[in-house]
């Protein structure tokens, strides 16, 4: 909880509370629609799990939260920063933009460790390069992580001599090393082989119970479930419905989510 | 290492003794009564050789990384001019841009004054900076082509990783793309510069004395042909063998420990 206050901007105090509000986002490849009016608030402390089919909008409204994608329009608040936008929805602002993804930390789902460098040079390369943290402090915060990921004897090994589930809680480290106020991940399970999701999914339960606020795109109904205390549901990029995860999955209303649960449990 | 007992197979040991034996018989048949005479402008022909080399292979290859990421990801007005440096440079043979540079260039410098009067003059009057140009202009040609494709071949995720931490473009530019792109890149480097020392000798024709020269120098002076012309042989392979060396050392060092992902 610690480490998210420290992060985020206490100018004003109701704002500082909403770590993420996302207002009416759209976004359109081509003439594809792919959201169509999102909404979403994510408090201090939250863990939203955002769940849906395949082309519902997910992965997309995630990354355009640190406008990895451009929306076509909307409003997006970050610990009550409005990012500022151009008409067409790019980041105006080169400098506010590179500064409010500080504070986010994504972490993927092809995990995209920088391949050309090893575990420990992967965790320190956005605290020494970006955050000018001395390097020395960098290291020693870079091995603590790496501990706790469970890769402490890694620190000089290359990505790809890792697997996919230790390739991923690396990924986690690296995220965990700028301190972010906000971590997103996107399908950091999918693309595991099924032995090793377990592993990746520890290490995510263990964060969440720490109190980190962190916006979750998955599969993995059981660990929404478990981990969550909101959950959306995507359908062809709206929201179709929102809740306690007791509600969406014990509960759900919309036909569409009934049959979507049935169909992935 | 070489594993000897492979090395000790009949057909290979044939081989080898062929190959003693033309060494002998280039030794004491020949004529090498020449060398001493002219070992030091030899030397000096190896000094340029070596040194053009080096300098154009640098100077190109500093400014193939601008041509190569204009043509990736550049704005029309900066790929479109790249494109077309780099098609006109691979597209005509260097012996014609060699001379384009030094007689067209060279005498036209002559006719403004205040080139003559400048400080550059010295140099302008000399063979070797036109020499340097040309090949500069070509291993950047040759090689932009290549960048290009380098910074293309970096997997998108990796800079979008970075882009994700806020890192600027600059950074990203420094610590994680070309670093990546040249990776990519260094088994086809080492063999453009080989083709870069193997190009050296056309400088020959616009006076600059490299090695080659002075081998033509040999053959004019004394009438004395094979000799001088296998000794050059031996000197370009030695030279290319180096490259080749320092190339597979580099990989070995910086991609030795870093097998790709998918």
């Amino acid at each position: 909880m610690d480490t998210a206050k420290a992060v985020t901007p206490a100018d004003d105090a109701s704002a500082s509370q909403e770590a993420i509000k996302v207002e009416d986002l759209h976004k359109s490849f081509g003439k594809l629609e792919v959201l169509k009016g999102v909404s979403l608030t994510a408090h201090k402390g939250d863990v939203v799990a955002i769940i849906g089919g395949s082309g519902s909008g997910k992965s997309t409204m995630l990354r355009s939260i640190n406008f990895l994608e451009t929306p076509s329009s909307g409003r997006i608040t970050i610990g009550g920063e409005l990012v500022e936008m151009h008409a067409d929805g790019s980041p105006s602002n080169r400098r506010q933009i590179e500064r409010i993804r500080t504070r986010l930390a994504m972490v993927f789902q092809q995990f995209n460790l920088w391949t050309h460098r090893t575990l420990l040079e992967n965790v320190i390369e956005v605290p020494v390069h970006v955050l000018k943290v001395p390097k020395a402090q960098a290291i020693k915060r870079a091995h603590e992580l790496l501990e706790r990921v469970g890769l402490g004897d890694k620190a000089d090994t290359y990505p790809a001599y890792l697997s996919g589930g230790q390739q991923q809680r690396a990924a986690i480290a690296r995220a965990l090393a700028v301190d972010p106020s906000v971590m997103l991940f996107d399908e950091p399970t999918s693309a595991l082989d099924p032995e090793l999701v377990g592993e990746v999914l520890t290490v995510i339960r263990d964060l969440a119970a720490e109190g980190r606020t962190m916006l979750l795109v998955t599969h993995e109904m059981k660990f929404a479930r478990e981990v969550a205390n909101h959950v959306v549901y995507l359908y062809q990029g709206c929201i179709e419905e929102q809740g306690s995860p007791a509600e969406v999955f014990g509960n759900p209303k919309s036909e569409r989510l009934k049959q979507f649960l049935s169909s992935v449990t | 290492m070489i594993d000897f007992r492979s090395l000790m197979q009949p057909h290979r040991i044939v081989m080898m003794l062929v190959f003693i034996g033309i060494v002998v018989w280039c030794a004491f048949s020949l004529q090498w009564d020449w060398i001493p005479k002219y070992a030091p402008l030899a030397l000096q022909g190896i000094w340029t050789t070596i040194w053009l080399l080096v300098v154009t292979v640098v100077l190109g290859f500093l400014l193939a990384v601008p041509l190569g990421l204009a043509q990736a990801v550049g704005p029309w007005y900066l790929a479109a001019p790249a494109k077309a440096f780099c098609t006109i440079i691979r597209g005509t043979p260097l012996l014609l841009q060699l001379w384009l540079l030094y007689y067209g260039l060279g005498s036209l410098f002559p006719q403004f004054p205040w080139i003559r009067s400048s400080e550059l003059w010295p140099y302008l009057r000399q063979a070797w900076p036109y020499a340097v140009l040309a090949l500069t202009l070509s291993y950047a040609g040759y090689e932009g082509e290549v960048m290009r494709g380098a910074f293309k071949g970096v997997a998108k995720g990796q800079l979008e990783a970075a882009k994700s931490f806020g890192m600027p473009r600059l950074t990203m530019f420094r610590r994680i793309w070309l670093p990546q792109a040249i990776r990519n890149v260094l088994p086809t480097l080492g063999g453009e510069t080989i083709l870069q020392l193997k190009a050296t000798p056309l400088v020959a024709t616009i006076t600059v004395v490299d090695i080659y020269a002075v081998s033509s120098r040999v053959r004019s002076d004394t009438f004395i042909i094979y000799e001088p012309l296998i000794l050059l042989a031996v000197f370009y392979i030695l030279v290319a063998g180096l490259i080749a060396l320092a190339f597979h050392w580099l990989e070995v060092r910086v991609l030795g420990t870093d097998r790709r992902t998918s």
